[in-house]
């Protein structure tokens, strides 16, 4: 039992981390090194504004052991502008990828079977030209990659896919903790740099 | 008006400001931090802090060093004897880049520093500006926290995030760079607020009660247990805690290169030290102890050797402050997170009180053999060329273990930690992690003003010193009181060991040459002296000891001798060698 245990532990699969972060300049980076560093890849990385003010969200996806991805997890919780860390398999998420495929309108007008492949595969119009529409999926990898087979014969133009986003099956009170601790310590806006076009207006010597 | 009334006017009026530039908020809020030493060399995107410091020269010592490297080395030092945070300046560019590797030597071995470096105007940030480097993206993997000001008015409240969070929880590196507008720019200065709290930052773990039960009740039951510390406990500053606990359970305690110190050397408890030239006992006995307590220590490789044949037999207790140490290299059976001057009370009220009269006589067993086999010709060998091991021994018996020794890296480095004696806590200064060659000169000027009522002996190898001998100018012009002890074996000598135990003593490149040691240190106006035979040994050192100011004493020692007992790499620590 334990045995097989141990094997599971270390057998690489698709990890989700999810990472709640302060809104900092650099924090990325100090992020993605703690596994450059490692030379693990980032199969997958997301990162925008979460529900809560001040309050970001990461969600990266490696292929690693659990073993070594805990590990990764705790580097990461350490950083200062980190709030909390989870990582989750993907039995314990939903997710989803979307991406957007740009193809010669003529084609799919004039195609019968194209248009039917495109229901087929869930796919909606989001612009159509005279000269080019653009379709849009989500859903697993292999579902968005299954489109961009069927499409290629008929003349693919462009294909674009974004990272992935997943809601973690087991989370329970996440958003009320996030509220309750922004009402708390209300967070601080991020402060750029206010001169780059401000060549005049900055004293030099 | 008495204080009562004025503090509560002061509390009720609106807070006053003062009209001032960003350097002067800096040069305030370093002073409000209880700086008083600052080790720093100026330059183009700095110099209008260096202007403002021109007023402060009586409020901070500014130490002009040689190389921003020996600024961050002498940081180190300071913070490493006085348990403060140093603090080193740096301008942009080749300055701030400098200052690279003592960042990544104190981010490893956990050193509280707050670096600030200039930079050019926020308005030619990347344009390759003269001097311009990315100093925040370089310096990110080595500093535990980095931020670029472009705005005066961050500068009171970044400052005193930096020094939080540089000596909080496990300590570390903090860069701020700072850009030249920003020093220039005259603000509003509402006075310093000393940062307590960062909302995303948990400086230490909560104690978990059932842990330290279930550590408590592990230590009960352990017939065999055996102590690991690091400098864990003199950076929690818990000397006197961990002291209790080892004497109420008698165990016997071992220490890592950095935690060296933290119980005198003579205690009968300490047993030696561990690691790959560490004591024989303490290492052989890790694959025999029963229940191994880690108190603020990493496991790190030059202590573990291989892991898979590492205190495999043991129940492992590991007590940190930083959640990620735990499993990272050894699985811990019983993890206690927290901040070891809280955890190891709670411990020792629970433990009981214990003489472990048996497993402490099979320490001394190993003792006797390694002193047999390798300290006593090491320390007294009597005739032939001087060992390090014997100039380290004399050292220790007319110091009596009262100095400071501070080490650079190699041969020496293990020789000094192996026979030093230490009586005090933050005496052992020394490059652990980061093994930084070079690190040793620079460390001990900034030791010397960390503790300046204490003797500071620098011991460095003549490879080592060629890396940071332009120091010998800051000792020069800051006139402090330094001995510095180079051990010459006309070698690359840990280089040259392992090429003669693992490269079919193929000697690549490790026969170095070395000027004049004592004519160099002459023209830095140094009293120096070199020593090659053993009757003239004692009465060298005592001159070295005995002389007013600095003192560089060259030791010739023997050119081809070995460190030992040794764990080879990829050994386990019980397959430690002897010879």
């Amino acid at each position: 039992m334990s045995n097989s245990q141990d094997i599971e532990i270390n057998e690489k699969q698709e990890f989700t981390i999810t990472v709640y972060t302060e809104n900092q300049i650099g924090l990325l980076n100090r992020i993605a090194i703690i596994f450059s560093r490692r030379k693990i890849n980032i199969d997958s990385l997301n990162t925008s504004p979460s529900e809560i003010e001040h309050i970001h969200r990461f969600n990266i996806v490696i292929n690693e052991t659990e073993d070594v991805v805990r590990k990764l997890a705790r580097q990461i919780e350490k950083q200062v502008e980190v709030l909390k860390v989870y990582f989750n398999t993907n039995e314990d998420i939903i997710w989803q990828e979307m991406a957007l495929y740009k193809v010669p309108t003529d084609t799919i007008a004039e195609l019968v079977s194209v248009e039917r492949l495109l229901r087929e595969n869930g796919a909606r119009a989001v612009v159509i030209r005279k000269d080019y529409t653009v379709f849009e999926t989500t859903g697993h990898r292999e579902e968005t990659d299954k489109l961009i087979e069927v499409l290629q014969p008929f003349g693919l133009i462009e294909f674009v896919r974004s990272a992935r986003v997943a809601i973690i099956k087991n989370s329970d009170g996440f958003n009320r903790k996030l509220r309750e601790f922004e009402r708390r310590e209300p967070g601080q806006d991020v402060i750029e740099n206010e001169f780059l076009d401000a060549e005049k207006n900055v004293f030099s010597m | 008006m008495d204080t009562a009334q004025e503090e509560a006017t002061t509390l009720t009026e609106p807070k006053k400001t003062v009209s001032v530039s960003g350097s002067v908020a800096l040069l305030e809020g370093l002073i409000a931090e209880g700086t008083d030493t600052i080790f720093g060399y100026p330059g183009g995107a700095i110099m209008p802090i260096y202007d403002a410091i021109y007023d402060y020269k009586d409020k901070l010592k500014h130490i002009l060093v040689r190389h921003e490297q020996g600024g961050t080395h002498a940081g180190q030092g300071y913070a490493r004897t006085s348990g403060k945070v140093g603090v080193v300046f740096a301008t942009s560019g080749p300055g701030a880049t400098n200052l690279v590797t003592g960042l990544a030597d104190a981010q490893i071995d956990s050193t509280p520093m707050v670096c600030i470096t200039g930079q050019v105007y926020a308005h030619l940030l990347g344009t390759d500006a003269f001097q311009e480097t990315d100093v925040i993206n370089i310096t990110t993997p080595v500093t535990k926290w980095n931020y670029q000001i472009t705005d005066a008015n961050e500068i009171p409240a970044v400052l005193a995030k930096a020094f939080y969070i540089a000596r909080s929880g496990r300590p570390g590196p903090v860069l701020i760079d700072i850009t030249k507008n920003a020093q220039l720019q005259m603000f509003d200065y509402a006075g310093y607020v000393p940062c307590d709290h960062v909302r995303s930052y948990r400086p230490k773990p909560n104690v978990r009660k059932e842990y330290i039960e279930a550590a408590a009740a592990l230590i009960n039951s352990a017939k065999k247990p055996f102590i690991l510390f690091g400098q864990g406990v003199s950076l929690g500053f818990a000397e006197q805690e961990f002291k209790a606990f080892v004497e109420k359970s008698g165990i016997p305690a071992a220490w890592t290169i950095l935690g060296a110190g933290a119980i005198p050397t003579d205690h009968p408890l300490n047993v030696g030290m561990l690691g790959m030239h560490g004591n024989y006992g303490p290492n052989v006995q890790t694959n025999s102890c029963d229940v191994l307590i880690a108190i603020g220590m990493r496991f790190d490789d030059r202590v573990t050797g291989r892991l898979d044949k590492y205190a495999k037999q043991a129940k492992v207790i590991h007590l940190d402050i930083d959640p990620a140490e735990i499993d990272k290299n050894v699985k811990a059976d019983v993890p206690v997170w927290g901040d070891c001057k809280e955890t190891l009370p709670l411990l020792t009220a629970l433990v009981e009180e214990k003489k472990h009269t048996e497993w402490l006589a099979e320490f001394r067993a190993f003792d006797k053999t390694e002193q047999e086999v390798v300290i006593e010709t090491e320390l007294n060998p009597g005739q032939g060329e001087l060992t390090m091991g014997e100039v380290i021994n004399q050292l220790n018996i007319l110091t009596k273990g009262e100095a400071i020794i501070v080490t650079d890296v190699g041969q020496h480095q293990m020789v000094a930690c192996r026979y030093a004696k230490f009586n005090h806590t933050r005496s052992n200064v020394t490059s652990g992690g980061l093994g930084t060659m070079g690190f040793g000169l620079p460390a001990a000027i900034g030791a010397k003003f960390g503790a300046p009522d204490r003797t500071v002996v620098a011991v460095i190898g003549d490879g080592g010193f060629q890396m940071t001998l332009q120091e010998l100018g800051t000792i020069m012009q800051s006139g402090i009181d330094v001995k510095i002890m180079i051990l010459n074996n006309r070698f690359l000598g840990m280089v040259r060991q392992w090429q003669q135990l693992f490269h079919e003593k193929r000697y690549s490149f490790v026969d170095i040459t070395s000027p004049d040691f004592v004519k160099l240190a002459d023209s830095y106006y140094i009293a120096g002296k070199r020593v090659s035979e053993r009757e003239d040994l004692v009465s060298s050192l005592e001159e070295m000891l005995n002389h007013k100011g600095s003192f560089l004493l060259e030791v010739m020692v023997a050119q081809e001798h070995n460190v030992f007992p040794m764990v080879p790499q990829g050994s386990s620590v019980s397959e430690i060698r002897l010879k």
